[in-house]
C-alpha cells in the first residue's frame, strides 16, 4: 500500500505527499462508512420489520437492497426549506456540525494492530471531545430552528447528555486505568489473551453502563426523547427537509457505528481474536488469527444491538432517564472505579497482574 | 432484604433480556405479508366495492325507479329520476351515486326488490377529474354488464343465507 503510494506521488515534495497520502487514507475511511451508513438504515428498517413479524421493504431491487439508494435520491430533490423568522446562517451549519463530529471522531479509530489514520496518544480524549461536540449540532438546530418544538427537543437532548456524559466518561476512566493509557491501539493492547482476558469481565457493569449510555449519547430509542415522535413531532429536525434532514441522519447513524466500534475496542478486545489457541487448527485456523474480521464482525453484532433495543423497548419516560442517568449510572461508575482500583493493586489475575 | 433483592435484580438487567429474547425470537417467525398487487386475500362473495346495475337476461334492466335505494341510503348518495317509456312501464332517466359520499353500507342492494342495484368485488378504481366520481346510469350499467356472471356467481352463494 504504502510502496505503491510511493511509486504514484513520490515525486511530490515531502509535506504534500503527506497531505495526499492523508487524504487518501480518509477517502478509504469515509467511503465505507458512508456506504455502511446507507445500509444501516435499510438493515434497520429490515430488522425491525422482521421483529414485529413482516418483511419490510422490498421493493426497490431484488428483496429491497436499492431502498438506500432510492431515499438518498428522494432527499436530495427535496426542497430544503428554511424557515422565514430561523436563525439562517446556524439553521444551516447544525447539521454540518454534527455529521463533522461524528466523522472525525474516527480518525483514531484502529481498526487493527496498524491499520488507523492517526495513532495519537490522547485518543480517548480526542474521542470523548468529538461525541460531546457532535450535541451542539443538534442543540443549535433546535435554537435555530424558531420552533417551540425543536427548541423543546434540544433542551431535552442537551439535559441527557450532560447526565449521561458523566456516567460515559467515569466509564471510561475505568477502562483507562486498566488499559494504563489513552490510546485505543494500546487498550486494546491490554487486552491480549483469549475472551476471558478482556475487559468486558472484570468491568462487566462498566461495559453495561458505557453501551446504555452510548444509546442514550446517540440519541436512540429507548433514550430518543430528544425526538419524541409521539410527543414533540420530531424535536430538533421537525424543521428540517431534505438534505439538512438527511444530513442529521447520517450523523445519527455514522455515531451508532462509532459507539459500536468503541465499545468493542475498549471492553471487547477489538481485533483481538476470541480463541486464540485455535489459530494452530488445520483450515479454520486462519479464522482465529487476530485481524479486522474480528474488530467488523464484533461491531456488526453491536450495531444489530442497537436496532434490537429499538424494537423491543418503549421509549423511557423523561424523569425515568434523569433518574437511571444521575441516580444510578454515576453512583455505580464510582464505586466500580474503586473496586477496579483495588484489583489492580492486588494484581487481579489474568486482567492486571 | 427485599429491596436489596430486587436493586440486584435491576441491575442485572433480567427483564430487559426477557424483552429482548421475545423480540428476537418474533424475527426468527413466519411473516405473513401479503405482496399486494402480484398476491391477493381470498374475498367474500358479500364483499361492497363499486356499484353495478344489472340486466335480465333478455337485455332489459332490473331497475324499475321504485327509489328504495334513495331513501334508504344513509349518505344520501344516490339521486334518481324516471319517466313512463312508452311500453308503460317505469324506468330511470338518470340514476347517478356519488362515490364521495357514499359509505359503502350496502342497504342500497338490500333494499332493492328487484336485484338491479348491487355491490361488485372491484375495490381497484380511482378518480383523475373532478365528476368522476359521479357513476352514472351508464357507468354503473356497462359495469353490471361486464361482470354479471361474477355478480350471479356471488349473489348465489349468499342466497342460502338471505
Amino acid at each position: 500500500m504504502s510502496d505503491l503510494l510511493i511509486n504514484l506521488f513520490g515525486w511530490l515534495p515531502a509535506n504534500l505527499f503527506l497531505l495526499v497520502e492523508t487524504l487518501l487514507k480518509i477517502a478509504l475511511l469515509l467511503v465505507p462508512l458512508l456506504i455502511t451508513v446507507a445500509w444501516y438504515t435499510y438493515a434497520e428498517r429490515k430488522v425491525i420489520g422482521y421483529m414485529q413479524v413482516r418483511i419490510g421493504p422490498n421493493r426497490v431491487g431484488p428483496k429491497g437492497w436499492l431502498q438506500p439508494i432510492a431515499d438518498a435520491v428522494k432527499l436530495m430533490f427535496k426542497e430544503l426549506i428554511v424557515p422565514a423568522r430561523a436563525n439562517r446562517f446556524l439553521f444551516l451549519i447544525a447539521p454540518v456540525i454534527s455529521l463533522t463530529c461524528a466523522l472525525a471522531a474516527w480518525a483514531v479509530v484502529p481498526f487493527s494492530d496498524f491499520l488507523v489514520i492517526s495513532d495519537i496518544n490522547a485518543g480517548l480524549l480526542y474521542i470523548l471531545a468529538m461525541t460531546s461536540l457532535g450535541v451542539y449540532g443538534v442543540i443549535i438546530a433546535g435554537w435555530a430552528s424558531n420552533s417551540k418544538y425543536a427548541l423543546l427537543g434540544a433542551m431535552r437532548c442537551a439535559a441527557q447528555i450532560v447526565a449521561y456524559e458523566i456516567a460515559m466518561g467515569f466509564a471510561l476512566v475505568v477502562v483507562l486505568m486498566a488499559a494504563g493509557s489513552l490510546n485505543l491501539r494500546e487498550i486494546v493492547a491490554a487486552q491480549e489473551g483469549g475472551i476471558v482476558n478482556w475487559f468486558w469481565l472484570p468491568l462487566l457493569p462498566m461495559f453495561l453502563v458505557y453501551m446504555i449510555s452510548g444509546i442514550a449519547e446517540t440519541n436512540r430509542a429507548p433514550f430518543d426523547v430528544a425526538e419524541g415522535e409521539s410527543e414533540i413531532v420530531a424535536g430538533f429536525h421537525v424543521e428540517y427537509s431534505g438534505m439538512a434532514f438527511s444530513v442529521f441522519f447520517l450523523a445519527e447513524y455514522a455515531n451508532m457505528i462509532l459507539i459500536s466500534a468503541l465499545t468493542v475496542l475498549m471492553f471487547l478486545g477489538g481485533w483481538l481474536s476470541p480463541f486464540p489457541l485455535a489459530a494452530g487448527l488445520p483450515l479454520i485456523g486462519g479464522l482465529f488469527e487476530p485481524g479486522v474480521h474480528w474488530f467488523i464482525f464484533k461491531t456488526v453484532f453491536f450495531m444489530f444491538l442497537f436496532l434490537w433495543l429499538r424494537a423491543t423497548f418503549p421509549r423511557y419516560r423523561y424523569d425515568q432517564i434523569m433518574r437511571l442517568g444521575w441516580k444510578v449510572f454515576i453512583p455505580l461508575t464510582v464505586v466500580w472505579i474503586a473496586v477496579t482500583g483495588i484489583a489492580i493493586m492486588i494484581g487481579l489475575p489474568p486482567w492486571f497482574d | 432484604m427485599e429491596t436489596i433483592r430486587q436493586y440486584v435484580k435491576s441491575l442485572l438487567l433480567l427483564e430487559m433480556l426477557k424483552g429482548l429474547r421475545l423480540t428476537f425470537v418474533y424475527m426468527t417467525k413466519r411473516k405473513f405479508t401479503v405482496q399486494y398487487p402480484e398476491q391477493k386475500t381470498p374475498k367474500s362473495p358479500r364483499f361492497r366495492g363499486l356499484h353495478a346495475l344489472r340486466r335480465y337476461p333478455n337485455g332489459e334492466e332490473r331497475c324499475i325507479a321504485c327509489k328504495l335505494c334513495e331513501a334508504v341510503c344513509p349518505a344520501l348518495a344516490i339521486t334518481i329520476d324516471s319517466e313512463k317509456r312508452a311500453d308503460g312501464s317505469r324506468r330511470t332517466t338518470r340514476y347517478d351515486i356519488d362515490l364521495f359520499k357514499c359509505i359503502f353500507c350496502g342497504f342500497c342492494e338490500e333494499s332493492c326488490p328487484v336485484d338491479s342495484i348491487v355491490e361488485t368485488r372491484v375495490h381497484e378504481y380511482h378518480f383523475e377529474k373532478r365528476g368522476e366520481n359521479i357513476m352514472t346510469k351508464d357507468k354503473l350499467l356497462a359495469l353490471g354488464d361486464s361482470l354479471e356472471s361474477e355478480i350471479a356467481e356471488d349473489r348465489l352463494a349468499d342466497s342460502l343465507y338471505r
